[in-house]
């Protein structure tokens, strides 16, 4: 499995899509500070964006504030559509599947590979966002959404939860990818779906009538990480996007993996 | 001797293989048997279900019906497991055009449990190819792909080789190179099922043959049989071909076709032995009269063509 596995993530490497979503979760949080650097005002109607010249820990909250509805959406699409499909499109699946490993190996790499990319494009993005926000602004106090001030290393185990726990929906994401990827067969159909499914899921959440599903929608989920803003947090979105986004990310990985395991490899 | 061997040994055992589409019947009811030590030829025009066969012995995709068994394994419940000592490709090798030559086997070698440079510098050695192994696949010629497909089915060290038209779009010296390896691999004990549309080749290196029509194996069996079944066939040139068709027709031998100042008719060697006295005493000359085989290319039309007109 580690075999399988250490290639696939080659292969990530070895393609330039990789780079393009890597890079694009990169340069927002840089292209975001030079902007705030060269002119006065900032995303003052945006949580935290008042302070976001007074600590270097604000900019990857609020960058994710603005990438968290559709830039990460689709850097993951990028990928995750792309996994199966450019290999059946390539034909080299039957190349991979002729040798001596399961199907089921093969599709668990894929996994795994494609939410390593996601969370790496995630971490990515709060690195170079506290980093960059930081050698201009400092690494100072953060003030919460509730008006409390915490330490600078409090506020940064705050930015790795919010990170990890928007990781979870974003895993949805992947899962739902994969799953496309696998049964159309087609990189750009899977791709452009995946971040359809995406942008459905937000606009659910918006339409009148939906009140009541609105909490299990993914889309909802996209914002459970503004419950670390807040001082103490608000555990309340944080669990319910724990268990609901797992069956965001079980049922496509399931329907999925039975998919590759019994479907026929023809033409590609 | 091959017969009395269990039949789960037997490096191909397929028995009652369907593949349906919808309402199309891709293959229909296929058995195919390939013993230890064969070259073994499957013919077929294209769209008759040479691939969706080899695909289903592969277990890329699943049977509508039957089985096919590899060694004794069956690809579907067995997994990967039933490829052991298998190796091939359907339909034209796939790499992946990012990664360079080396890198590609070195991928393949990894999903086949690993395997040391040397083996993978050897395998590069064998099908020529070591100088370019470090250039991107996207920049191969065609030919260099089909040679790294064999490569990298020989990076398995198969007991059994499956190649789906390793010789097609191939130039004449490619072709003769791609022919030289299959009679190298073959001498080194590798079992070998051949799908090829190139009969000449096939005549040349197999030592038995299935032709597959509309999804059915229309033949199975020894190739030398199947030219040999059609045998007893003579071919005549005389001075004055009417004359000589009169005077085989006085001998008995019936249905004779002039072609091209030819005649070619069926007779046993004894009655053509006396047909060519008579021949000589009513005065007609004869320039040549030789025994002619049907060549593979003459069979695998008219099997394959007859139902169809």
């Amino acid at each position: 499995m580690i075999l399988v596995l250490k290639w696939e993530l080659l292969k990530l490497l070895a393609q330039k899509r990789t780079y393009l979503g890597l890079g694009a979760a990169m340069l927002v949080p840089l292209i975001f500070v030079l902007v705030l650097i060269f002119k006065a005002g900032g995303p003052n109607d945006i949580p935290l964006g008042r302070n976001i010249r007074d600590t270097g820990l604000a900019t990857p909250f609020v960058v994710l504030f603005f990438m968290s509805i559709w830039a990460f959406p689709l850097i993951t699409a990028l990928v995750s559509g792309d996994i199966v499909a450019a290999e059946s499109n390539n034909g080299t699946l039957k190349t991979i599947l002729t040798r001596s490993r399961n199907r089921g190996e093969i599709y668990a790499a894929k996994v795994v590979a494609t939410l390593a990319y996601t969370v790496l494009a995630i971490v990515a993005m709060g690195v170079v966002g506290v980093v960059a926000a930081s050698l201009e602004w400092g690494f100072n106090d953060l003030t919460s959404l509730s008006g409390t001030t915490v330490s600078a290393w409090h506020g940064l185990g705050l930015l790795a939860a919010s990170l990890a726990i928007y990781a979870w929906p974003m895993a949805g994401i992947a899962a739902f990818g994969l799953f496309l990827s696998t049964v159309t067969r087609n990189s750009a159909s899977a791709v452009v779906g995946t971040l359809m499914w995406a942008l459905l899921m937000q606009l659910l959440g918006v339409l009148p009538g939906t009140e009541s599903i609105r909490p299990y929608l993914l889309g909802e989920q996209f914002q459970a990480w503004h419950g670390f803003l807040r001082t103490p947090a608000d555990w309340t979105p944080v669990v319910r996007a724990l268990w609901v986004c797992a069956f965001y990310v079980g049922i496509p990985l399931a329907v999925g993996y039975l998919v590759f395991l019994r479907r026929d490899v023809a033409g590609d | 001797m091959s017969d009395a061997l269990p039949i789960e040994v037997r490096p191909v055992e397929a028995r009652g293989l369907v593949k349906r589409y919808g309402d199309i019947v891709a293959v229909d009811d296929v058995d195919l048997t390939v013993e230890r030590g064969d070259v073994f030829g499957y013919l077929g025009p294209n769209g008759a279900g040479k691939t969706t066969s080899l695909r289903m012995l592969l277990g890329l995709i699943r049977p509508t019906a039957g089985r096919a068994r590899l060694f004794g394994r069956d690809p579907i419940v067995d997994g990967a497991r039933a490829l052991d000592g298998v190796a091939g490709f359907v339909e034209g090798p796939r790499f992946y055009p990012y990664l360079s030559g080396r890198r590609n086997l070195r991928l393949l070698a990894d999903l086949d449990g690993g395997a040391p440079r040397s083996r993978i510098d050897e395998v590069l050695d064998v099908v020529e190819l070591r100088d370019r192994a470090k250039d991107r696949v996207g920049g191969y010629s065609h030919g260099m792909r089909q040679r790294l497909g064999i490569a990298g089915a020989l990076l398995r060290e198969p007991k059994l080789l499956l190649l789906d038209e390793p010789a097609t779009g191939l130039d004449p010296g490619g072709m003769r190179d791609m022919r030289e390896l299959i009679k190298r691999l073959a001498a080194d004990g590798i079992t070998i099922l051949l799908s090829s549309h190139i009969l000449a080749e096939v005549e040349e290196l197999c030592n038995r043959v299935a032709i597959i029509r509309k999804g059915r194996i229309i033949y199975e069996g020894r190739l030398d049989e199947l030219l040999g079944s059609a045998g007893g066939g003579y071919v005549l040139r005389a001075t004055d071909p009417e004359r000589a068709r009169a005077v085989l027709l006085a001998h008995g031998i019936e249905g004779v076709t002039l072609l091209e100042r030819e005649l070619r008719f069926q007779a046993d060697e004894a009655t053509v032995a006396r047909a060519s006295i008579a021949l000589g005493q009513a005065g007609i000359g004869i320039s040549a009269l030789a025994p002619r085989s049907a060549t593979l290319e003459e069979l695998f039309l008219g099997m394959t063509e007859e139902e169809a007109a």
